[in-house]
């Protein structure tokens, strides 16, 4: 691979990669929406049992690189990619998987919180439903609920409706809803950025909470919030030598050596805040 | 009263733009008039509605009573009657044609709307729908005569709720489809994240949220189809009895105000009036029915 | 599929797992279904040509396009010609066009350009939605007992005095030709003013915000500016009212007398090509009916070409917009 730059051989290996499971590992060399290249060079390991930040300023393609992870891109007309991405050594988008199956085990939270139009207990209960589960709904809704941080705020109305709650609160049940089947995998799309502060302080202390239990990958554009939550931080920069604006993974490391001794220098420029 | 001085005109002295509206001046006169005569339009245009309402609710009230919807409909130089099996014709054929339109038009809007949007046979089926809605009415008539009258060799309810069938469908599939694109996109997004195959989002998600904007669709159809007539003129034909299947003539509310409002009879004319206002009525009802499915869940 | 990967490893710890072979099924099947239904309405529109063309085909070969040009209805002579019921189509439904054009641009501007506060607006919306809810068969009535005996004492008067003007030139019996086309009016001139009011609303704000700010009145913001600048969308909308007149039948058949005769006049009986289909199918022999089948494929042709070239146009003007965001 000597196409691979300085600063993707230096990343490519995860740190203590003997020591910690990889969830998902994910080489993308370059992403396409029709013609417009929107990410390249961005090599990507989840670990197991931690959460993996992504920064950087916007347009610089983390929440593409996210969404690849669960192909959600599939979507969004005029997608392709070269590379590849491996959820435990199994690539995901091989010709004969099925991006359905892939996204049952992949679970996603969105920016916006987009509780179903349906009862709160429906909410948390879909997933389950939809994978016929048979045992006790109930003390799994309960579970969900509970590990979301929102139980005892909803315990007494789970008949109502899901959009009846507060932004903070229909976003814990959107949590509740994608954790409610134990997924392996969790990915967060920038999840408290319609939220005030009050709800986006009690969303990172459910995320701390569920690190026991989930692997979670969370896109912020606040670097806070990656100091406070994250293990591992990945940041990507953006690149305009070609004309568009193309993201590309810059470092990736422990969230504290990210922060406080930064390999590259546009690194250092980010977490500084010279720009943002 | 003095014009202050202050901007500089040939001799020195400066003139204040005058402020103060006058409605001499020939623009403010003008948009006077306009807004005078646009007032006085859209009076004119409300008094064929008061006036049609007064004349059902005196003309058709007045004859208004219990025995009109239980008897039948008198022959011509009877006193009399009523028009309870006009009613019943009319309620029997516009649900045939719900029963087949808004299955094949929700399926057809879900096509249009969620799985295929872009295909040049969603294009194609769009626009066809949308010419179709265009269509003449007595022309599904026409054309249902041609199908179903000259195949089964009599005319029949069927034949009259084909004929509705078809005059409905394409807005059945056009609200319908309308609704299905209200569906924000976030939510549909959040079922595809949960692991839903396409027939799940649209069964689990997009419907039942969809589901008031169809429905308000569907029932003013419906109400269309309720006042209908020509489609019925010559596929279910008229009858002075009760059907007592759907393979014989029927009779319809609309089909006996047609005929009766040509009869040099009093009692007739009556009839068709107290005729009008229950249609009237059924229509407005459907209408109301609609607008109530339109109320966004709490 | 590969995917029994995915379960040996998280099988334990996931409750997830892939969807059953029911509900592949399903989705493969319903999507069909779906796509069956759209299907449904392209062979419909075929089916409805071919079926009406189909039994007009008898009538076109033995007629010829003398059909159109002669204005003999006698069946026991088997002569038939719809150029009065074409005259009587066109006739009509331009001059509806005229009064429901204009009542329904007006309303289209009533309500919005501010001249009412938005409940009021509302209301009247409302009440201008009731008149498109009224059945075609109750206009008929309401036009048989109210428009005709309200407009005789006026239109024979106009007779008597301006008889000379080839408008006037006959008097109002009963049914005839200008009440017919005010009822008429009254019928297209909800959708033209819904239409209307689409096309009005498209226009940008910062449009009106720039008429006004230049200090302009509302009288010529309207004229100057609005309007021109829905121009395309309003011109849409009467293309549709028109369609729709050409094809109203039983208001029509109630009032307009069914007399195959072309005249000026605006009281004279006529007969459109919707009517003559409805008074004349129930009673007709089966060589009148391949006669009627003709006229129903000439009344097709017709309302389908005004209708494709109406939405084309209402396409144009709303891709105009989607531009200039």
């Amino acid at each position: 691979m000597n196409t691979m730059t300085e600063t993707a051989r230096r990343t490519s290996a995860p740190p203590n990669a003997a020591a910690s499971e990889i969830a998902i590992h994910c080489n993308l060399e370059k992403v396409f929406y029709g013609d417009f290249l929107a990410v390249r060079d961005s090599n990507v390991a989840i670990e197991k049992g931690s959460i993996t930040g992504f920064i950087g300023p916007s347009g610089c393609g983390k929440s593409t690189v996210l969404r690849s992870l669960n192909r959600m891109n599939d979507l969004v007309m005029g997608f392709r990619f070269e590379g590849h991405v491996r959820f435990n050594g199994q690539d995901i988008y091989a010709k004969n998987v099925d991006p359905v199956v892939v996204r049952r085990y992949i679970g996603m939270v969105f920016q916006q919180p987009n509780p179903f139009s349906i009862s709160i207990f429906d909410n948390v209960a879909f997933g389950l439903r939809l994978n016929r589960f048979r045992g006790d709904l109930d003390g799994k809704v309960e579970t969900a609920l509970r590990r979301a941080a929102v139980w005892d705020e909803v315990k007494d109305k789970l008949k109502n409706n899901g959009l009846s709650l507060s932004g903070g609160q229909q976003q814990r049940l959107c949590i509740a809803r994608a954790i409610a089947t134990d997924p392996s995998v969790l990915l967060m799309d920038e999840p408290c950025s319609a939220l005030d502060p009050v709800a986006t302080r009690r969303v990172e202390e459910l995320m701390l909470g569920l690190k026991k239990n989930y692997t979670i990958a969370l896109v912020t554009h606040n670097m806070h919030q990656a100091i406070r939550v994250a293990d591992k931080t990945a940041f990507f920069g953006v690149d305009i030598s070609r004309g568009g604006r193309t993201g590309y993974l810059v470092e990736m490391g422990e969230t504290e050596q990210i922060f406080r001794d930064p390999k590259e220098e546009l690194t250092r420029q980010y977490v500084s805040g010279e720009f943002s | 009263m003095s014009d202050q001085t202050l901007f500089a005109n040939d001799s020195g002295a400066v003139e204040l733009p005058r402020l103060k509206r006058s409605f001499l001046e020939p623009r403010a006169l003008r948009n006077t008039l306009l807004t005078l005569g646009t007032w006085v339009a859209a009076i004119i245009a409300s008094i064929p509605l008061f006036s049609v309402l007064y004349m059902l609710i005196v003309r058709g009230g007045s004859r208004l009573k219990l025995e009109v919807l239980t008897e039948f409909p008198p022959a011509g130089f009877e006193l009399g009657g009523g028009f309870g099996n006009a009613i019943v014709g009319t309620l029997v054929m516009v649900a045939i044609a719900a029963l087949i339109s808004i299955p094949i038009g929700i399926l057809a809007a879900v096509y249009l709307a969620e799985i295929d949007p872009k295909s040049r046979l969603a294009n194609a089926a769009r626009f066809l729908a949308k010419t179709l809605t265009g269509m003449p009415s007595i022309l599904t008539g026409v054309f249902a005569y041609a199908t179903v009258v000259l195949l089964t060799g009599n005319y029949s309810a069927y034949a009259g709720g084909i004929a509705l069938a078809v005059l409905i469908l394409p807005t059945v599939v056009l609200t319908a489809e309308e609704a299905i694109k209200m569906v924000p996109q976030i939510m549909k997004d959040a079922a595809y994240g949960m692991g839903c195959t396409r027939t799940q989002v649209i069964w689990k998600v997009v419907l039942p949220t969809g589901l008031p904007g169809i429905l308000t669709g569907v029932m003013l159809a419906v109400a269309r189809a309720t006042g209908e007539s020509a489609p019925l003129l010559f596929t279910a034909l008229f009858s002075n009895y009760y059907l007592s299947g759907l393979n014989e003539p029927t009779a319809s509310l609309s089909i006996l105000i047609y005929n009766f409002s040509s009869m040099p009879f009093e009692n007739q004319i009556e009839l068709a009036w107290a005729a009008s206002l229950v249609l009237v009525m059924i229509v407005l009802v459907f209408n109301i029915i609609s607008r109530l499915f339109g109320q966004p869940r709490a | 599929m590969a995917l029994k990967a995915f379960e040996g490893i998280y099988a334990g710890h996931s409750i997830s797992g892939p969807p059953s072979t029911g509900d592949y099924l399903w989705d493969r099947g319903f999507r069909f279904v779906a796509w069956a239904g759209a299907w449904i309405i392209l062979a419909l529109v075929a089916y409805i040509l071919w079926k009406i063309g189909g039994q007009a085909l008898p009538a076109i070969t033995k007629y010829g396009l003398s059909f159109v040009t002669s204005s003999t209805w006698d069946v026991n002579k088997e002569q038939f010609g719809v150029l009065p019921e074409i005259w009587g189509t066109l006739y009509s439904s331009i001059l509806s066009l005229i009064i429901g054009g204009f009542f329904g641009v007006t309303i289209a501007i009533f309500l919005t350009q501010d001249f009412l506060a938005p409940r009021l607006a509302a209301i009247f919306r409302t009440i201008v939605d009731l008149l498109a809810a009224i059945p075609s068969v109750v206009y008929g009535l309401w036009g048989i007992y109210v428009v005709i005996p309200t407009l005789r004492p006026l239109a024979n008067w106009l007779n008597s005095e301006l008889g000379w003007i080839p408008f006037f030139g006959t008097s109002l019996c009963g049914p005839g030709m200008l009440p017919a086309a005010i009822v008429l009016a009254i019928m297209i001139l909800p959708t033209i003013a819904a239409v209307s009011q689409d096309a009005l609303r498209r226009v940008p704000y910062k449009v009106k915000e720039a008429a006004y700010g230049m200090g302009a009145t509302r009288c010529e913001a309207i004229f100057r500016v609005m309007l021109p600048s829905a121009s395309s969308g309003i011109f849409g909308a009467m293309v549709l009212g028109f369609g729709r007149a050409l094809g109203e039948t039983m208001a029509l058949a109630m009032l307009i007398g069914n007399a195959n005769q072309i005249s000026l006049s605006l009281f004279s009986p006529a007969n459109t090509l919707a009517s003559l289909l409805a008074s004349n199918f129930p009673e007709a022999g089966q060589i009148e009916i391949e006669a009627l089948m003709y006229a129903a494929m000439a009344l097709l042709a017709i309302t389908m070409i005004v209708n494709t070239i109406g939405l084309y146009i209402m396409n144009l003007s709303a891709r105009r917009f989607e531009g200039k965001k």
